[in-house]
């Protein structure tokens, strides 16, 4: 009987609204804690991708490496499933971009007939094989072809991006656990005070033949849309933190609305999951 | 149609309430349970409603039994069998048609239904005219017939009534104990407990069923067999 939960719940609202708003607004926190480590991981990972991108393999080639073998070496690596694009630097581009970025290079390398820089090509990778096991394995690869002098790759670079992006999960998800579990109790003590509020018209209710669900579902309904109410709260605040940051400290971007509907859902569940837990401790001194 | 065989019931702490408790109440049948204070007669009734369950033994109600029963068949029997109490446990929130209406809603009545039932209710206890008070309004008796008429929502085949007078005066228990035969006379079965052993003798033809020290020391109904 979805109208008797529904009137229940809203009762239940009414009669201790202050408490309501209380858990609504102690899960709002926690989830705003949640959001904001969020919105934090969200930015670093899109910083990150950015920085991946550039993961790539530097193959330097011998100078006397003729226009076919340069050509066979190409398409070779081209057909590499982990490779993404080849980019071939020839000497004298190599050159080019040496003294644009570097002016004391000018200076000393300006008339000078030769020019002491090899030819590379630089190989891209696809987003699924820049850890650092592929970058690595390719790399040796493309190492055993006879005109490649040397083969470079960012191997701390590779290492350090999958160690911070770890260490963020770990960290996001140790924290996400133990707001989860505050928020938990604390929807746990609302639902023992609601309990104890209706502990007459739960005694009537058994006495007269009420189910347990029943009993239960406006219990569950209170909790549901307070962890909503909840996971709103936390969204409003979340996101007044990234129109404070944003533009004025760092750019920032917002969070995908996957992430932002994920998260209120996620609230609204952990009242449900709350309250039941505490109504399966709560209501079995009721016979 | 109730039955119990040789139960026994045991409690964490005060230890054997009820010690090999037999007797069998049919259909439409009255009887009083009597016995000093701590006898086990609250036990009994509880038993019956299966708010408790039995230490050992069995204890049959209306095709459910105690040894087979989950928990959550219990509203299903609980809409089998009405019980009414000494401290009458009405809903001090809620006037006497609301608390009849929120017992009717909570176990299951159709929402159409409800209204006419609570009218006919509250005609059949006698307090059509009270429908609006709430239970501080209302006489100790008068509360005891809406606590009756909410024990008669689904139509039980018994009613279980633990010191359904111990409340009330002279006058008020007159009435009450009136309704209780009417609505015994209309087919329900029921068993009362009571202290009253001047009621008890008034009504001799009714049946005795005595508890002492959680034991059964006396079955009207044995005794006249014997007999
Ligand atoms: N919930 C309980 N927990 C522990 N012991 C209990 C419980 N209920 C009853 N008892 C014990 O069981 C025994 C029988 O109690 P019961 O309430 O059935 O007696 P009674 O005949 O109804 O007494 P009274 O006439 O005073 O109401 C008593 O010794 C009582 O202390
Ligand atoms: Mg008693």
């Amino acid at each position: 009987m979805p109208y008797h939960s529904v009137r229940e719940a809203v009762a239940a609202f009414r009669r201790a609204p202050g408490l309501a708003l209380l858990s609504a607004t102690s899960i709002g926190l926690s989830f705003f804690v949640l959001g904001t480590f969020g919105l934090v991981t969200y930015n670093v990972d899109v910083t990150l991708r950015g920085i991946e991108r550039r993961v790539e393999v530097v193959a330097y080639l011998r100078d006397d490496i003729s226009a076919a073998q340069l050509e066979l070496l190409q398409n070779d690596v081209r057909s590499f499933p982990e490779v993404e694009g080849v980019n071939h630097v020839s000497k004298f581009e190599a050159m080019r971009n040496a003294m644009q970025q570097l002016e004391e290079f000018r200076d000393v390398f300006t008339d000078l007939e030769l020019n002491p820089l090899p030819a590379s090509i630089e190989i891209q990778l696809r987003p699924d094989f820049r850890d650092p096991e592929s970058v690595e394995r390719v790399a040796n690869l493309i190492a055993l072809y006879p005109f490649v002098e040397d083969v470079r790759f960012g191997r701390e670079w590779v290492d350090k991006i999958f160690q911070l992006r770890r260490l963020g999960g770990a960290v996001a998800a140790i924290l996400g656990i133990a707001f989860a579990i505050v928020a938990i109790l604390i929807i746990g003590t609302t639902v023992r005070m609601a309990v104890l509020a209706r502990r007459e018209e739960i005694i009537i209710m058994r006495l007269v033949g009420a189910t347990d669900g029943f009993i239960r579902r406006p219990f569950l309904l209170e909790g549901f849309i307070t962890g909503l109410v909840g996971g709103v709260l936390a969204l409003v605040l979340t996101y007044g933190a990234h129109l404070v940051v944003d533009g004025s400290l760092i750019d920032l971007e917002w969070l995908p609305s996957l992430w932002t509907a994920g998260g209120v859902l996620a609230g609204g569940l952990l009242g449900l999951l709350a309250s039941g837990s505490a109504l399966r401790r709560h209501l079995v001194s009721y016979a | 149609m109730i039955k119990l065989v040789s139960v026994y019931k045991e409690y964490p702490r005060s230890g054997l309430a009820l010690k090999n408790v037999s007797f069998h109440l049919r259909k439409g049948e009255f009887a009083f349970l009597i016995g000093p204070s701590g006898a086990g007669k609250s036990t009994v009734l509880r038993l019956i409603h299966m708010a408790e369950r039995p230490s050992d033994g069995e204890v049959r109600v209306s095709g459910y039994s105690s040894a087979r029963m989950k928990r959550r068949d219990i509203p299903r029997l609980r809409r089998r069998v009405g019980m009414v109490f000494q401290n009458f446990r009405l809903l001090r929130d809620r006037t006497a048609a609301e608390n009849l209406s929120f017992a009717l809603e909570v176990s299951g009545a159709r929402r159409g239904d409800i209204k006419g039932r609570v009218q006919r209710l509250l005609a059949q206890v006698g307090l059509a005219a009270r429908a609006g008070a709430y239970p501080d309004e209302l006489s100790g008796g008068e509360q005891q017939r809406i606590a009756m008429a909410r024990a008669l929502i689904h139509d039980p085949v018994v009613l279980l009534a633990d010191e359904p007078m111990g409340n009330l005066d002279e006058r008020a228990s007159r009435g009450v104990f009136d309704l209780i035969r009417d609505i015994n006379s209309s087919g329900t079965a029921v068993l009362m407990a009571t202290h009253d052993l001047e009621l008890v003798r008034r009504y001799s033809g009714y049946r005795v069923i005595e508890l002492s020290e959680g034991a059964v020391v006396y079955d009207s109904e044995v005794a006249d067999a014997v007999s």
